[in-house]
């Protein structure tokens, strides 16, 4: 099977990126080394190229009826100029995919962006939903192929942005969106990111993502500006306990089961997914997510890795990492609801040895700059 | 370009060998800690065991990755690295020089001649390179 490529394919290379192949895309996981390119996020700033995840338009005098009954989230507390993360679920209360939703600055649609894995999997979810609902005004629009997708993401990524466009960020809240000019090039910045620091994601045409690319790195090489791969941008979001599709979030675990109850709008009215939530936050998750550490060596907790209480398996780690932040060896892991504690221990279970670990708090990380909250 | 060290004898699976005397030492090539990236943590044959050319001896594993490390040549493990089990990142540091990983009393000294020389190695990367 052949894989895509983004347009920024070429840059990378001359980077001197290594590859993987994901969700179908070949993307760069490393450029200089995976623990530079976090701590350099950390610290300063990095560059993500993200044009392999999906875009979609949802407009039409019915889209906020549609969303409303797809997502979970209450997409009418969003106004102009504001983004949403939200699931879209099955019947079962099961994850199809997370997702963030835009309202775009105009008023005049939403934008959702979807995972790169679950890109064609939504959009046929999304039109069946739509299907079932004729009489809608609705339509929905796969802009992803036509759309340049970048972040950066960092403690310096306000003023190195803030070189390139007159429009005062301080202005712009977390998850707040504006349609600006970043270096003359025409951009759709949402102040969102997926690393737990203050950061910018991009959404420009395609044929203008390279000059986007390229004018933010100029512009970010004086403050330490780096771009980063998939591999930093994993160890990233691990520490600031963000779930991904695939591990924490999946068909067969639920909103509740992995910590996401607060994007559940429970009042909004009825929505894909919502009677399977009912019963089970009235009986309790069977399961829940859980973070750890582990307290002796014992190599990396990788997705899938038995956790054990004695000999009896409790769950399964969904991720984890040594914390270049922490300098610890942390996870998270779905356990049986019975087990889970913070400051519980129990076995991450290694190439058939059992190593100790302690169950913390989530996040891991948390940065302590403040950012422009919401003024909604 | 990978660093390739003459006067040492390399295995497919990447890892070195320099022969003091009886004794064996072992570690993993430049090539391997570059492909391998952010090595984390090390799990070493404990002095006193016996290894045999080819076979699994430890676990070397990097942010990205888990990967077996083999033993060159048959032999008893006279001295693991405390040093770079302590700091893994040696591995990325220093290849060739201090993280060397054990020491191997040979018992078959024959095997080394199964072993590449340099320059079959950076012949055998270069074909390697070029299926990649």
């Amino acid at each position: 099977m052949s894989t895509k490529v983004t347009p920024l394919y070429e840059r990378h290379k001359s980077l001197g990126a290594r590859f993987i192949e994901f969700a179908g895309w070949t993307m760069p996981v490393q450029y200089e080394g995976i623990v530079s390119e976090h701590v350099a996020v950390r610290t300063r700033a990095g560059l993500f190229d993200l044009g392999h995840m999906g875009q979609v338009i949802v407009r039409g005098k019915d889209a906020l009826r549609f969303l409303q009954y797809v997502t979970a989230n209450d997409v009418a507390r969003l106004q102009p100029g504001r983004a949403q993360y939200s699931l879209l679920l099955y019947p079962t209360g099961g994850v199809v995919d997370d997702i963030i939703v835009y309202d775009l600055p105009d008023g005049t649609a939403y934008l959702v962006v979807v995972n790169a894995a679950n890109t064609e999997k939504d959009l046929e979810w999304l039109r069946a939903h739509r299907s079932h609902h004729p009489e809608w005004a609705v339509e929905i629009e796969d802009i992803s192929d036509r759309t340049g997708m970048v972040a950066l993401q960092g403690p310096l990524a306000e003023p190195i942005l803030q070189r390139l466009t007159t429009f005062h960020l301080r202005t712009l809240p977390s998850f707040g969106i504006a349609q600006i000019e970043v270096a003359g090039i025409p951009t759709l910045v949402a102040r969102t990111g997926y690393t737990g620091e203050d950061g910018f994601e991009f959404y420009c045409s395609i044929e203008r993502v390279v000059d986007l690319w390229d004018a933010l790195l100029a512009a970010g090489q004086p403050h330490g500006l780096v771009p980063v791969g998939l591999g930093a941008r994993d160890t990233l979001r691990i520490e600031a306990g963000l779930p991904l599709y695939g591990n924490e979030l999946s068909p067969e675990i639920t909103p509740l089961e992995a910590g996401l109850g607060w994007v559940i709008a429970w009042e909004k009215g009825p929505f894909v997914g919502r009677e399977a939530l009912v019963r089970q936050r009235d009986e309790g998750p069977p399961r829940r997510l859980v973070g750890f550490e582990l307290v002796e060596r014992g190599g990396i907790p990788r997705h899938g890795y038995p956790v054990q209480v004695g000999n009896e398996v409790i769950g399964a780690v969904t991720s984890g990492t040594v914390s270049p932040t922490l300098g610890k060896t942390i996870g998270m892991a779905l356990v049986a609801r019975a087990y889970a504690g913070i400051g519980k221990p129990f076995a991450i279970v290694i190439r058939n040895r059992p190593v100790e670990a302690v169950q913390v708090k989530l996040p891991f990380y948390r940065r302590s700059r403040a950012t422009p909250r919401s003024v909604t | 370009m990978a660093e390739v060290r003459d006067g040492l004898r390399y295995t497919r699976t990447h890892e070195w060998v320099r022969v003091e005397g009886d004794v064996a030492v072992v570690g993993v090539t430049d090539f391997a800690q570059s492909e391998l990236g952010d090595i984390t943590y090390l799990e070493l044959p404990e002095p006193g065991t016996t290894v045999r050319q080819g076979e699994s001896m430890g676990v070397i594993e990097s942010v990205k990755a888990a990967s077996d490390i083999y033993a060159p040549v048959s032999g008893e493990i006279v001295e693991a690295n405390k040093t770079v089990v302590e700091s893994p990142e040696l591995v990325n540091k220093s290849p060739y020089d201090e993280a060397w990983l054990v020491k191997i009393k040979l018992s078959a000294p024959d095997e080394l001649e199964r072993l590449m020389d340099a320059e079959a190695y950076r012949q055998f990367l270069a074909e390697t390179a070029a299926m990649a």
